[in-house]
């Protein structure tokens, strides 16, 4: 008999070579308590958070924690059902009309997961005998949806709007075509140029979805991502996001002017065939999405640390993964796995959780050591952050190594 | 060219760069098995192979190309379409 699991050899060989130099296991991290959106103690410690995409720090807004507490007294812990079936309550349409008034637009479908929003609308929209043009580097839950659905998958280069170009010109004019887009991308933390890309889309005559999971809430003039800085909100026909980044809670959503979108509801399998979210999930993402529209304070506030990060690492002699602060990400180039692995553990036991990303998580084969801001970190923390980055690095060579790395 | 044969022969030009093991290319090589390519590799040799003769290799075609041969039979099928 074959054991199932033998396909995964490579893989657990190749972490128990890591943790046997003595290192933790960098998935597997345990927050003990959480303190506020930007500390937490792990291995009882005060960690500062710089790796949580908590953009906008709503996860203890007294607000959102009341409304929260009011629905979980109200409406029970759960809803037992499809949002088809007994699983849509008041709280579910707020939410969705608190969408609405944010992106200014017709309809807006919550999901119970960002995950389950990708998987949903690109299974969905497009089917046999469409095309789905995908940017090669989109996130998992956007590849899951081609492969749960029966449409023809095209990638093209990230970010190349000639790439696109050239990939469009070769499909059958009259086949039904899907162009998905990201705002952000999550692991260089680089922004498309979507009005190139979205120009381009709408000549082939395809229809275009973007994904602005970590754009929203501080691209824009009223947050809505970066579709609305570049100027493209006409010529997009289907927003997605999520609540587990800037609203600070969980849930995934899709919004759209489009006259027949309703019938999703019944003809999308990842929103029909799973429970609903929570009734105190959707009082606290309705109750902090109506608070994102009026949050330029805390909008700025995250532009000015994020570029402040992204100046000081720079400064401090580290590789960054985009040259100048394009989001509220700014990911650290690592020289290869091990130096990543130690590097992240150093950083830990300084205080300073950020993100461990290796391939194939990753574009082009790197190892990141990936951070996100969030509008209240303080001044002082991103003090503490840079001098530990400086600190970690002396103690892992990360400088010698980076030398050794260039000069082969 | 785009008969099977010269189309086979480019097919082997643009995989021998992802063959730092320089194992032994043939018909029936596999791109996991033999090569140890792994997905994002196969699909940039996808698009490499896109352009040279100008067609779409949609990636849900992947799974049943498992070996050159394969590949060399999808691509002469697109050619001539």
């Amino acid at each position: 008999m074959s054991d199932l699991f033998s396909k995964f050899d490579p893989l657990i060989s190749e972490r128990a070579g890591v943790l046997a130099k003595g290192v933790r296991d960098p998935f597997a991290i345990v927050m003990q308590q959480v303190k506020s959106p930007t500390v937490a103690v792990i291995d009882g410690r005060d960690t500062i958070l710089l790796g949580t995409y908590n953009y906008m720090g709503m996860t203890f807004d007294a607000d959102v924690i009341a409304a929260g507490e009011t629905a979980l007294r109200d409406f029970g812990a759960g809803t037992t059902g499809s949002r088809v079936l007994n699983g849509t309550y008041q709280g579910h349409k707020e939410c969705e009309e608190a969408l609405k008034d944010f992106y200014g637009m017709e309809h807006a479908i919550v999901f119970s997961t960002g995950y389950l929003a990708n998987l949903g609308m690109v299974s969905t929209l497009a089917g046999k005998g469409d095309y789905i043009i995908l940017d090669a580097d989109s996130h998992a839950s956007i590849y899951d949806g081609c492969y749960l659905g029966n449409a023809d998958i095209v990638r093209f280069k990230h970010n190349s709007a000639e790439d696109l170009e050239k990939r469009l010109r070769r499909l059958p004019p009259e086949a039904g075509k899907l162009v998905i887009l990201e705002g952000v991308y999550s692991m260089l933390g680089d922004i498309a140029p979507l009005k190139e890309l979205v120009g381009i889309a709408k000549a082939h005559g395809a229809m275009v979805l973007v994904d602005e999971a970590h754009g929203m809430g501080f691209f824009g003039e009223h947050g809505r991502g970066v579709y609305e800085a570049a100027g493209v909100a006409d010529d997009v026909d289907f927003v997605v996001g999520t609540f587990s980044k800037s609203v600070g809670t969980v849930g995934g959503f899709c919004v759209s002017n489009h006259p027949k979108f309703e019938i999703l509801r019944l003809v999308c399998r990842p929103y029909t065939f799973t429970a609903s979210l929570p009734p105190a999930v959707v009082a606290c993402a309705a109750t902090s999405i109506r608070k994102l529209m009026h949050a330029g304070e805390k909008r700025q506030r995250l532009w000015e640390m994020s570029r402040k990060l992204h100046g000081g690492l720079l400064a401090r002699g580290f590789r960054l993964a985009t040259e100048t602060c394009e989001s509220a990400i700014v990911s650290v180039l690592m020289p290869d796995q091990e130096t990543t692995v130690r590097m992240w553990q150093a950083m830990l036991e300084l205080g300073v959780y950020v993100n461990m990303s290796r391939p194939p998580a990753t574009p082009a084969g790197v190892f990141l050591l990936r951070c996100s801001l969030c509008a209240e970190h303080s001044a002082a923390q991103l003090e503490i952050v840079l001098e530990r980055f400086g600190q970690a690095a002396a103690m892992v060579g990360l400088f010698e190594t980076a030398v050794e790395v260039a000069a082969e | 060219m785009t008969d099977r044969a010269g189309i086979y022969a480019r097919i082997i030009e643009l995989i021998e760069p992802l063959n730092p093991k320089k194992v032994a290319l043939a018909e029936n090589t596999s791109f996991a098995g033999d090569l140890e390519i792994d997905s994002l590799t196969v699909m940039d040799l996808v698009a490499s192979m896109e352009d040279e003769w100008d067609i779409v290799m949609p990636l849900n075609m992947l799974p049943d190309l498992e070996t050159i041969g394969q590949v060399a039979d999808a691509v002469t099928r697109l050619v001539t379409k």
